[in-house]
Parts: structure tokens; sequence; C-alpha cells
């Protein structure tokens, strides 16, 4: 049992997508100017980690090996496609504000990473659980970096105003607005990773 | 690897169910989030020309119609009716002066010209920078309300006109400025072809 536990709390920090294993790049640098880009991305993302992990595990004896990538692909591409075109129907905004990024989930290397790496190799229970655990580290990661950038970028958290937060004469928060563009996220990335690192290594 | 062995028909015969199942879940999920994704852009469209609008109680999405600009292109004219008579128009507008390219806004005038309201519908302008230009980000939009292009010089301070521009953002607001000016001009022109009943 403790096993299994293992293998769902793995993706948190050990096994980080974002922090450890920087997979997943791509999407995490582009969508988390906010807390909640980023928590949509990351669960957007863990809907399709664990729906193209558990199809994978189960379909593992049944794909020849020299096929099983573009088999991984169309399925992982699939549940992609649901995911965009529900996000479309229930949740529009979220949806524009994410944009072109839902499409991409699709060459996310962690979902091909973990269908190759873990499901294709297991059975479909700790397949389900992997997946889980991965892709709630990866929102995780995605969620905090979005938090910390939209604290320094924009003085607002989950699109709300921070009471304590230091204001111009004019009202206007004092921000610092590289965090919301493209270098802030690098920026913000590299010192969570150091903080991370820093952390598990004094463990 | 696990698997089966790689022959030429099992290779073809497995990416074949896969792609077809793969199609049939998709072509499901398609029909069944269609009508839900259209009703959405419906109501998107719906809600932002109540928001530049005053009160009306006809369709306008029903009503709508396409009118000439000066580059060819053509704007989507949404009026506003209440109880036949007509109070306003949305349009459709937008401009090409963005700072990362084309971006769209509802612009609302009364039957006179003068400006109601505006909305910003989809834009890629930088975060914290240009995204000012939404309502919800700062008071720079408001600054049209209430004003008619004939007598308010749409241009930034800085280029000799009214507007406040935003700032660090200059070239968003004269984006945002030229499409209040496109959709006017394009009305100004409507009203000289005799206008609508």
């Amino acid at each position: 049992m403790n096993k299994t536990l293992k293998v769902f709390t793995n993706g948190f920090i050990k096994e980080n997508p974002v922090l450890v294993l920087l997979l997943g790049m791509c999407p995490t640098l582009a969508v988390t100017s906010s807390a909640m880009n980023g928590l949509g991305m990351g669960l957007a993302t863990t809907f399709v980690l664990i729906c193209s992990n558990i199809v994978i595990s189960l379909m593992k004896n049944l794909i020849p090996g020299k096929v099983r990538i573009p088999s991984f692909i169309v399925v992982i591409a699939s549940f992609v496609t649901i995911v965009d075109l529900m996000m479309a129907a229930y949740v529009p905004a979220l949806h524009k504000q994410l944009g072109i990024f839902i499409p991409l989930i699709v060459v996310n290397c962690i979902v091909l990473g973990r269908a190759e790496a873990y499901a294709s190799k297991n059975n479909v229970f700790t397949s389900f659980l992997d997946g889980t655990g991965m892709g709630l580290g990866f929102a995780l990661a995605l969620t905090v970096l979005g938090g910390v950038r939209e604290i320094l970028g924009a003085g607002q958290f989950f699109g709300m105003n921070i009471p304590i937060y230091p204001n111009d004469s004019q009202g206007n928060p004092i921000t610092i607005l590289v965090f919301v563009l493209a270098p802030g996220a690098f920026i913000a990335l590299g010192y969570l990773i150091a903080i991370l690192n820093r952390i598990t290594k004094s463990n | 690897m696990a698997g089966k062995q790689s022959t030429f028909t099992s290779m073809t015969v497995t990416l074949l169910v896969i792609s077809a199942t793969a199609s049939v879940a998709l072509a499901g999920v398609y029909s069944l989030t269609k009508e839900k994704i259209e009703q959405a852009k419906k109501e998107k469209l719906i809600n932002a020309i109540a928001v530049v609008v005053p009160e009306f109680n006809n369709d306008p999405g029903a009503e709508m119609m396409l009118v000439d600009c000066d580059d060819k292109d053509k704007l989507e004219f949404y009026p506003a009716k209440k109880d036949g008579k007509l109070i306003g128009f949305a349009v459709k507008t937008y401009t090409d002066k963005g700072f990362s390219g084309r971006f769209w806004i509802m612009a609302g005038f009364l039957p006179d010209g003068t400006i109601s309201n505006t909305a910003v519908l989809e834009h890629y302008e930088t975060p914290g920078l240009g995204d000012k230009m939404d309502v919800a980000k700062s008071k720079f939009p408001i600054q049209f309300n209430g004003k008619n292009p004939a007598t308010f010089n749409m241009k930034v301070k800085k280029d000799g006109g009214d507007v406040d521009a935003i700032t660090a953002a200059t070239i968003t607001s004269r984006a945002f400025t030229d499409a209040v000016q496109r959709a006017y001009d394009a009305l100004i022109k409507l009203n000289n072809e005799g206008g609508i009943k």
C-alpha cells in the first residue's frame, strides 16, 4: 500500500513535472500570467493525463511495439479535443484565455512521457494514480507560478485585489510589470526551482 | 516493451481500430457540445451588445447588418430598438494598429453618433500594459462615454487630440481610438446613405 501511495505522491514534489523533471515548459511559461490560468491549464492537463494513462495501460498488451507512439498520440489527441470542446461549451471565458495552449496539450511532453514511461508498463490502477499525481503536481506548480507572477506583476491573486498591497498616490497597486510578461515567467520559474532544490536538498 | 508482435497486419489493424474509435468518440462529443458552444458564443455577443447600448427589447443579433468601412472590410452593425424605436447601435469594430495585431471591440452609439459605451471583445495586447483598455482593468475606456466624435478629437493627447492615453501603452490607446473611429465613420456613412428605419 505504501508503495502505491508513493506512486501518487511522487508527482507533487519528488518528481514534480515542472519543477523537477522540467517537462511541459511551453504551456508552463506561456499561460501562467495569473493563478487562475495556471490552475485551469493544470486541471485540463490532469484530466488528459488521467484518461490517457488509463486507456493506454488498458491497451498496452494489444498494441504492437512498433506503432505504440502513434497509438498513444491518437489517444492523447482525442482526449485533448474532448477537453477543448467541453471547455468551449461550459467555461468559454477560461477557454478563451488559454486559447491555443489547450490543443497544444497534445504535444506536452509530460503526457506522452507518462504514457511511455509508466502507463505502458503498469496496471490500470497504478497508472491512474500516477496520472492523477503527476497531473495535480503539474497543476500545483502552474498555480503557484501563476500566483507568484500575478501577485508581483498585477497586484492581485485569483483576480482579487490584495488588501495589504502597497498602493501609489493614485490608488493603483505598485507592481513589477515584467512578471506578467514572458521574461518574468523565466525569472519566477528559476526562483521556484531554486527554492524547491534548497528545501529538498537540505532534508 | 510488452505488447503484441509487430507484423504488418497487426500494426494496420491496431491503428485502424484506434483511429476509428477515436473518430466515433470525438463525433459524439462534438455533437453533444455543438449547440452549447454556439449558445455560449451568441450569449457573449448579446451580453456585449447589452453593455454598450441603452436598454433594448429587440433581438439585435437577428437584425444584424453589414456596413462597408473605408478599407473595404465590413463591420457588423447591431441595431438596438425599444418598442420598435431605434435607440442605438452596437458596432463590432476592429483595428490593425494594436501592439500585437488586430483586436476587436464593441462600440455602442446613440442614434446621433454619441458614444454610449465600449467593450473589448478579443485582444492580444500585453497583459498589465495594453490590456488596461479593458474597463475591468482601468478607467481608460470610460472617457469615451458620452462623447461625440464630431466634437471630441479622437486622437491621443500626444498626437494633439483629446484622448488620455494609458500610461506606457500609447500604441494600444491609439489602436483603441482607431477602432472606435472606424465604427463612427461607418455609422456616419450609413446615416448619409439614408440611415436605418
